[in-house]
């Protein structure tokens, strides 16, 4: 049952230190708040899971918040690297970053296997490529009917999952539409969940009945934070500041720059500092 | 009637000329998803193009700085969850062509957008392979842009991040694969195509003004000349407005937001 509540108190009652944790959304409605909130209260000893770790995990690595991370496109998207997670990998600062890489493909596979309640994911992939040399969770499986030898990885089920989407109703039912990646997989293979909505409410209104909608009994935390997504987007509600993204990368770039920005717009902010980004756009739409 | 060109335009233009109005291609993020869009605004207009967001018959007015960028999905016949995409419609063998960048090629078509140096310990650490070893392997065929340069185009990779032709010959019909790899790479200097027997990339086309030794001083490993190469075709006018047009909304679009 979604308790609907607070970002600090959702986090507070559903992320612990060590967890293994998933913030989707693939390029859209990634959970920003939720993870500076994570990073204000001080959660430690993480292992982060993320198709795309984007700018989200760049600040919780960087803060040293991570023991590892399982991911399969490590980059700031058509900007270039992910300053915080090179320098972890590269010189293991300000911690060593234990990572397990994998394709999108089997990353998608493996999340649908653990909302599926499966013990692994079967592909046709990895065939010639060196990430099967180097990371132990890809093996192999022979099919019991034909006899073609498949890749197997082990299923994603995490502690606890957090995205973004757009609406909730009163009850914590959620409607996510556009891009929707695998938002809807990491809620259902996960323990313990959280989604942090543009907006609460009376009718979700679905466009189609088709919409992906996430029943509430299927939710442990719904909390308003409009604005939750930025700098990455919410469809419907504002657009990715790609001016943003790149302007990242010259904070991340070094480690007094980046500490400087997370001090300055995570230890000193809010929740509520997001909705100045819905509000400008609203207002530049009008 | 042509004008002056830039290297860079020679290369996306050559690369939209490889697609077709029946391909349903699926995009690289970069300098594919320019050559992509070009061959949609020019002679390719019913072309299928899908990005890894799920994405599928996207038509961008101005190109996506990331693979999940609003407007792919805004002009999208239909959007689709991930693991759709990579299940049904990728591996599903639905694709006839995957479009790929990357940082590192070797004379095979293998790509490495991983690491630089040891993967534990690693030079450099790139951002890693996202979707491209499953577009290699399952996609009907690969095509490659990127600019002919020595850091590129490398004698031997550190880490095969998604396979093209292997060691070269059969390789990937004795791994069991049944797509055909990398058919063309597309660069900013010439245009290579595997041998047919050996599955060495070969120089076909050399772009105009271009000499043979340009070509070999930017490449890493002792470059092969077709017997007969010929010279690419220069961009037309509409090709070359094309391009520029929507590189100029493009960037005012990135800027804005």
């Amino acid at each position: 049952m979604a308790k609907i509540c607070t970002l600090s108190e959702a986090i507070e009652d559903n992320v612990r230190d060590g967890d293994t944790l998933a913030m989707e959304g693939f390029t859209h409605l990634i959970p920003y708040a939720a993870g500076h909130e994570i990073i204000r209260q001080g959660r430690k000893d993480l292992f982060l899971v993320r198709m795309t770790p984007d700018l989200i995990y760049d600040q919780l690595i960087g803060v040293g918040a991570a023991r590892g991370m399982k991911f399969s496109w490590g980059g700031n998207p058509g900007v270039g690297s992910l300053h915080r997670f090179r320098d972890a990998v590269e010189n293991q600062w300000p911690r060593p970053l234990a990572i397990e890489e994998h394709s999108h493909a089997a990353m998608a596979n493996a999340y649908e296997a653990g909302a599926a309640n499966l013990p692994f994911a079967v592909l046709r992939g990895y065939i010639g490529a060196d990430l099967a040399k180097v990371n132990p969770n890809i093996k192999s499986i022979t099919c019991p009917f034909t006899g073609e030898v498949l890749a197997a990885v082990p299923s994603i089920r995490p502690d606890v999952s957090i995205i973004h989407a757009q609406r909730a109703d009163r009850q914590g039912n959620v409607l996510i539409e556009g891009i929707t990646g695998v938002q809807k997989e990491a809620v259902l293979a996960a323990r313990r969940s959280i989604v942090t909505v543009e907006e609460i409410v009376n009718e979700l209104n679905p466009p189609s009945p088709n919409a992906v909608v996430l029943p509430h009994w299927a939710i442990s935390a719904v909390v308003h934070v409009p604005g939750g997504a930025f700098p990455s987007y919410a469809h419907g509600y504002y657009p990715r500041s790609n001016a943003f993204y790149i302007a990242w990368d010259k904070i991340a770039r070094d480690r007094e720059s980046f500490t400087a920005w997370i001090k300055e717009n995570v230890l000193a902010g809010k929740p509520e500092d997001f909705a100045r980004h819905a509000v400008r756009h609203a207002a530049n739409a009008a | 009637m042509t004008q002056d060109f830039t290297p860079t335009e020679m290369m996306t233009i050559a690369a939209a000329r490889a697609l077709t109005n029946d391909d349903v291609c699926f995009v690289g993020i970069g300098a594919p998803s320019a050559a992509c869009n070009v061959a949609r605004l020019t002679h390719a207009p019913d072309i299928t193009l899908i990005y890894e967001s799920g994405t599928i018959g996207t038509k961008p007015d101005v190109l996506p700085l990331s693979i999940g960028d609003g407007e792919l999905c805004d002009t999208a016949l239909f959007t689709v969850s991930v693991p759709e995409m990579f299940r049904y419609w990728l591996q599903g063998g639905r694709i006839t062509t995957g479009f790929l960048g990357g940082a590192q090629i070797d004379r095979f078509a293998n790509l490495n957008t991983t690491v630089v140096g040891p993967y534990d310990t690693p030079k450099v650490r790139l951002p890693g392979g996202g979707g491209a070893p499953e577009i290699a392997s399952n996609c009907g065929q690969i095509y490659i842009t990127m600019a002919l340069t020595n850091r590129g185009f490398v004698d031997h990779l550190d880490f095969i991040t998604s396979m093209g032709h292997g060691e070269g010959g059969n390789h990937r019909a004795r791994l069991g694969m049944k797509t055909k790899g990398p058919t063309r790479v597309i660069t900013d200097l010439c245009i290579f195509e595997p041998d047919p027997a050996t599955k060495e990339l070969t120089v076909v086309s050399i772009h105009r003004g271009v000499t043979r030794g340009q070509i070999e001083e930017n490449c890493g490993w002792p470059v092969r000349f077709a017997k007969e190469t010929v010279e690419t075709p220069v961009p037309t006018e509409t090709e070359l407005s094309v391009l520029r047009d929507i590189n100029a909304r493009t960037k005012r679009a990135h800027e804005a937001a």
